[in-house]
């Protein structure tokens, strides 16, 4: 055998290889897809038989058929009503170019479009509420935590008061939020809207808690070893907490951090349906009280757009603590 | 040199338990001399830590105190720089930064930024750690952990160098590599260390003085041993060396002969601790 043929041998065994290498790799995203798909395709078979077996007040229970077809047209509304809103901007400029040209010094203004919010503007809308009342709750829940892990005294104040607010159910506190609200907050030309502080409040306080019982067991469960450590150092307080305290609480906070957006989010809903925020909570009140043969089509794409907004939040947070998390190898789900 | 530079005076200890506290040291004297290097030895559980503990101003003693350079010392501080025995460095730092949140501690207002990092670098590359700095304790071995947390250490210029068990939890060979390390060190620095540990050898290679504790609980000195050997010293020549073997034998007969159940015999520790209340010392063999 000459040299020439064994070379050729070998590249042709490299490149087998590499074909190995190729279908190996294809068959594990197969397999990594194919269970969840399967998982997906039995799902859709059992909610279509038992939706057509199901007849309410307003029709058959929607099957997965009809709730993407409400899809659609809620994609549609959107775009139609956004064309309209351009239409009325078009309009409203053509007629300040006419006046500007017959008299130079006129006052023109241009007013808002004050059409019927879209499905995305609902979804928008419950997205900014939740964001807000989970950045509140985020803001007192971390140094709250830190404080009563840090100091057993403060600890010992302070939870009887977590453990009695915990379990309270949004809807309890609502009517609270809503009045406290409504004197508190009195304003001509209001920069937030009423309804909107009353959800976000709302989220704020039924989220804070895991946050603040996550924080409380990462920062008292710090190495004995580094607290002597900042002892010898003699540490300051600013500097303790920085280099320490924090680093060493950082995969606890964010596990209360994501079970807390998680809660806010389940919260939102009811907050906006009682609370009249123009959101997705609200999208859903309005469709029921609408009943139309439509409605729990509509209702249904809300909920399975619910879940996949929360199943995306839990994912952003989880990408937020890869980011910060010191320890690279650490294993998130 | 100073006398009594370091002083452990009267000291007892009693830890409250849920039933009655429990003493786990009594009348525990001694008195170290300015770039000495002491060793602790005992038994597991008879209150090794717990001395350490309390010069590092970690625990307050219950009666006695410690008195370092003329003055009580009651609390932590950098002047008294702690090994741990797991390492204790910072996982979300690195080497670096592990050297420098100490050495920031102690020099913050006396040197400039340049000579920090001059500084740092120096007691990294005295322990031969100089080639890691920048990688996270998670990412090197034990050992070079465990140097680290010397460098640590003796980056603060400390007054004295404590250490728990600094080597426990290495193999024989990177022990052995590090005790030549910090021998070398402690010579050309003249620290003065105070250092547990469970290994006859180390504790005769190193010291100066092997400072033998009874069991506890009430647990005191036992005997003193001191160690005239020639320094440098060099551990494959010592090996042969009668002297040290003789001195190796007193300390294993003070462990597994006078001392040799632990927790078992609190009535004859008691009893013993009383006959002798002070330390004893045991001169240098003849042998020697
Ligand atoms: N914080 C504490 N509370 C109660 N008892 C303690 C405490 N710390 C130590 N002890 C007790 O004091 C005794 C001495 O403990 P210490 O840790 O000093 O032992 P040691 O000699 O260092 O042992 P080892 O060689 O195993 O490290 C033990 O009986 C231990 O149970
Ligand atoms: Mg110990």
């Amino acid at each position: 055998m000459s040299t020439a043929t064994i070379t050729s041998k070998i590249a042709k065994l490299q490149s087998l290889i590499t074909v190995a290498n190729l279908l190996s790799a294809l068959e594990k995203t197969v397999k990594a897809a194919v269970l969840p798909l399967t998982g997906i395709v039995m799902f859709l078979f059992l909610w279509q038989a038992t939706a057509s077996n199901i007849v309410t007040s307003l029709g058959q229970f929607p099957g997965p058929g009809d709730v993407w077809n409400q899809s659609k047209i809620l994609i549609e509304e959107h775009h139609a009503e956004r064309e309209k809103a351009d239409a009325f901007y078009v309009r409203q400029e053509v007629r300040n170019a006419k006046k500007l040209a017959k008299n130079p010094d006129a006052k023109v203004k241009i007013r808002p479009y004050t059409g019927k919010a879209t499905y995305f503007d609902q979804i928008f809308t419950s997205l900014y509420t939740v964001a807000f009342g989970f950045l509140i709750a985020t803001l007192i829940a971390i140094p709250l935590g830190i404080a009563c892990g840090l100091s057993e005294k403060v600890y010992s104040a302070v939870n009887p008061i977590i453990q009695t607010f915990k379990p309270v159910s949004p809807l309890a506190w609502l009517p609270l939020v809503t009045m406290v609200v409504s004197a508190l907050y009195v304003s001509d030309d209001p920069y937030f809207e009423k309804a909107f502080l009353t959800s976000a409040f709302t989220v704020a306080l039924c989220c804070l808690w895991p946050t603040v019982v996550n924080t409380i067991v990462g920062v008292a469960s710090i190495d004995r070893d580094l607290i002597d450590v900042s002892r010898v150092l003699r540490l300051s307080w600013p500097v303790y907490i920085k280099t320490i305290v924090i680093p060493s609480a950082i995969p606890l906070i964010f596990t209360g951090l994501r079970l807390s957006l998680a809660t806010g989010w389940m919260v939102l809903i009811a907050a906006e349906m009682l609370a009249q925020n123009p959101g997705l909570g609200k999208f859903i009140w309005d469709e029921f009280q609408n009943g139309s043969s439509s409605s729990l089509g509509r209702i249904m794409v809300a909920v399975i757009t619910i879940g996949i907004i929360g199943f995306i939040l839990d994912r952003l947070m989880l990408a937020l603590q890869k980011r910060v998390s010191w320890d690279k190898q650490a294993i998130f789900r | 040199m100073q006398k009594n530079y370091l002083e452990i005076s009267q000291v007892g200890i009693e830890f409250p338990t849920e039933a009655e506290p429990f003493r786990a040291l009594q009348n525990v004297n001694l008195s170290i001399q300015q770039g000495e290097f002491i060793s602790l030895i005992g038994h597991s559980g008879c209150g090794k830590s717990t001395v350490l503990n309390i010069i590092a101003g970690l625990y307050q003693a219950t009666e006695g105190g410690i008195i370092l350079e003329g003055r009580e010392v009651d609390e932590p501080g950098p002047d008294r720089a702690v090994v741990f025995q797991n390492h204790a460095l910072l996982p979300w730092l690195t080497v670096y930064q592990n050297v420098e949140l100490a050495v920031k501690c102690v020099f913050k207002k006396t040197k400039t930024k340049a000579e920090i990092r001059e500084w740092i670098e120096h007691n990294l590359k005295l322990v031969h750690m100089d080639h890691a700095m920048h990688k996270r304790p998670g990412e090197i071995s034990g050992g070079m952990k465990q140097r680290v947390g010397i460098a640590r250490c003796l980056a603060m210029q400390p007054k004295v160098l404590l250490m728990d068990e600094p080597f426990g939890a290495l193999d024989a060979l990177t022990r052995a590599h590090l005790q030549d390390s910090l021998m070398e060190i402690q010579h050309r620095l003249g620290n003065t260390v105070v250092m547990i540990t469970h290994d006859v050898d180390e504790a005769v290679l190193l010291s100066d003085r092997i400072v033998m504790m009874t069991n506890g609980p009430a647990a005191s000195i036992g005997e003193v041993l001191d160690i005239n050997l020639q320094r440098p010293r060099d551990r494959l020549s010592l090996a042969e060396d009668p002297a040290f073997n003789a001195y190796r034998q007193q300390v294993l007969r003070f462990l597994y002969e006078k001392q040799k159940n632990p927790a078992a015999k609190p009535k004859q520790v008691e009893s013993a601790s009383k006959s002798e209340p002070k330390t004893d010392k045991v001169s240098a063999p003849e042998a020697a």
